[in-house]
């Protein structure tokens, strides 16, 4: 019973991060179409910037904010350089412009940081908390506060703001968007930026209990995106829900059937969902018009 | 000159002439090997082509199957004595008859979800490989028993060239075949309109399948040619998600629906890293850059624009 526990938690843990990176994916394909592979990059970004500016002698909470202040400036490049010139081109495309962007940026990180693992400080000391015979370290509790925390932001700033507005007028259509006269490439660049900011912040959360090095992004973008289709593509409450229920399964699939596969549980459960229910769980189903 | 470049057997007969003439301007081993491997991916590119350019599919889990065609070569020599080309056989019918089963749900789904479900089934036999390590030798890879064929070792750069560039060849003269025939008309209307196209009766769901399964097979020859060249063979080298990628780029990158464009894509992206080698830390970064400058600045593909600018329209 306490291993059930203990499995909960740490599967929570993690699935508050692929829920961000979900989240992430979730904004910016609501408002462009576009399947950004290179989001797990944001958390690799905003982990490795921390690491390294507080190397630099820069106060945590300072390289914290410096971190996601670069890679906002990194995702709003992408914006710029890579997915902007290309509008229009094929989904296909699309997606490998991002794929070569999460590999441009890994190798970015790969010479200006370097090849290691590398962990940042607890932010409340590394001493477990004792419950019902679980040990749950005080940042795993960070993680989840701060998820829950900018998954809160995220929903009040889409449903009370008249910027929230416009994000969701651009979603539904962009023509008609445009028509009454919202911005729809700011919005797209915003929504960019956006997601990039959640990512880092994902990373700094976590850094501390999984390590990060320069080459963590594509697993993470990867289930973060397998979150995003099993709560299913375009909900934000999908990506979020998704996000900690892969995070449980993976965790009670490596505790309880083997931890060499952990990995292959997510694209397991992600593959079955596409067969059975492709639109995902809480996503609408598409049509094709001839 | 337009029409000559795509005329069929045009194509055949100057491609068999360039794999015939280039090696006369090899100054070195090295530039065998280079050239086997373009054959190799290019191989595997056409096949993918298919698949993306004719049927309107997308895979990014591909390198699965080359993983399927070298591991079968190496496994089945060091484990059960076979062997190299009937267990080069072996591969292409195993990788057929997976391609078979995952195929038909796999194929169902369409755009970003057919492009997150055959990525996954790629990372899972990548995955597969990788900790099955008793049978494959795990991360570090294993070694490939050099082929024997009628008493000789088939070994050396050159000799693989022409292997390679014999097999490319058969390749390449099926796909055109398979393109002009009537399987070949339905697979272009699948790619404009798969509704309008069941409408027409044609069915969609079984062409769609063969044409997996075939590209596939391309796929998992080309993974036993590269293990028998290369006669060491790693997870990530063979079935990795990047090597998945760089099929895809290839084939976009040359131009969907082009096979002289998927050779283009396969030249490319094979050269232009070995070109690049003395940037030896900046190779993903590079890598990374070219991928994203080539979909960007030609969204249509290397060979398409070339044509486009011949016919004298824009390109």
């Amino acid at each position: 019973m306490p291993e059930l526990l203990q499995f909960a938690f740490s599967g929570l843990t993690v699935g508050a991060v692929y829920a961000l990176v979900a989240l992430g994916f979730t904004l910016i394909y609501n408002a462009s179409d576009v399947v950004n592979f290179a989001q797990g990059e944001f958390v690799m970004l905003g982990g490795m910037a921390t690491v390294f500016l507080h190397l630099a002698g820069v106060p945590l909470p300072l390289a914290a904010a410096l971190a996601i202040l670069i890679t906002v400036g990194v995702g709003l490049a992408l914006y710029a350089f890579a997915i902007d010139p290309a509008r229009g081109s094929s989904a296909v495309t699309i997606i490998i412009i991002t794929i070569g962007a999460s590999i441009f940026l890994r190798g970015v990180a790969q010479v200006i940081f370097d090849k290691r693992f590398h962990a940042l400080p607890h932010w409340f000391g590394s001493e477990p908390i004792r419950l019902g015979g679980a040990a749950i370290l005080p940042q795993s509790l960070v993680v989840l506060f701060g998820a829950g925390l900018i998954v809160a932001l995220i929903f009040l700033v889409i449903d009370r703001t008249l910027l929230g507005r416009a994000i969701l007028a651009t979603a539904a259509n962009r023509l008609a968007a445009r028509l009454v006269g919202i911005p729809v490439r700011k919005i797209v660049a915003l929504s960019f930026a956006l997601s990039a900011a959640i990512g880092a912040v994902a990373g700094i959360l976590v850094t501390p209990i999984t390590l990060t090095s320069y080459d963590v992004g594509t697993l993470l973008a990867l289930k973060g995106f397998a979150a995003a289709m099993l709560g299913g593509m375009g909900s934000a409450v999908g990506a979020v829900v998704g996000g900690l229920l892969l995070g449980l399964a993976e965790s009670f699939g490596a505790g309880l059937i083997s931890s060499k596969y952990k990995d292959a549980i997510a694209f397991l459960i992600i593959l079955g969902v596409l067969f059975v229910r492709p639109q995902g769980l809480l996503g609408k189903k598409s049509v094709e018009r001839v | 000159m337009a029409r000559l470049v795509s005329s069929r057997w045009a194509i055949v007969l100057g491609l068999g002439l360039i794999l015939a003439v280039l090696p006369l301007l090899f100054p070195s081993n090295y530039y065998f090997r280079v050239a086997a491997i373009v054959n190799i991916f290019a191989l595997a590119a056409v096949g993918l082509n298919l698949l993306m350019g004719y049927a309107g599919q997308v895979s990014l889990g591909h390198a699965g199957f080359m993983g399927l065609g070298a591991y079968s070569v190496a496994i089945g020599a060091t484990h059960f004595g076979l062997h190299g080309l009937a267990a080069a056989g072996i591969g292409a019918v195993l990788s057929a008859v997976v391609a078979f089963l995952v195929g038909r749900p796999i194929l169902r789904l369409k755009g970003h979800y057919l492009a997150v479900a055959t990525l996954g089934f790629g990372l899972l036999i990548a995955m597969a490989l990788t900790n099955e390590a008793s049978w494959t030798g795990g991360p570090d890879g294993m070694g490939v028993p050099r082929l024997e064929v009628f008493g000789t070792r088939l070994r050396g750069p050159d000799t693989w060239y022409y292997i390679s560039a014999g097999v490319l060849l058969i390749g390449v003269i099926l796909a055109l075949n398979l393109i002009e025939s009537p399987t070949g008309r339905a697979m272009r209307a699948i790619h404009d309109s798969e509704i309008a196209s069941r409408v027409a009766g044609i069915d969609v769901a079984s062409y769609k399948l063969k044409i997996f399964v075939l590209s596939a097979v391309y796929a998992s020859v080309a993974g036993s040619l590269l293990a028998f060249l290369n006669g060491h063979i790693t997870p990530d080298g063979t079935a990795g998600f990047l090597r998945s990628v760089e099929l895809v780029t290839m084939v976009v990158l040359g131009g969907l629906g082009s096979v002289i464009g998927a050779i283009t894509g396969a030249a490319v992206l094979v050269i232009l890293p070995q070109a690049l080698t003395i940037f030896h830390d900046y190779e993903h970064l590079m890598l990374g850059l070219m991928i994203m400058a080539s979909m960007i600045l030609l969204p249509r593909g290397i060979i398409p624009s070339l044509l486009a600018r011949m016919r004298g329209g824009k390109s």
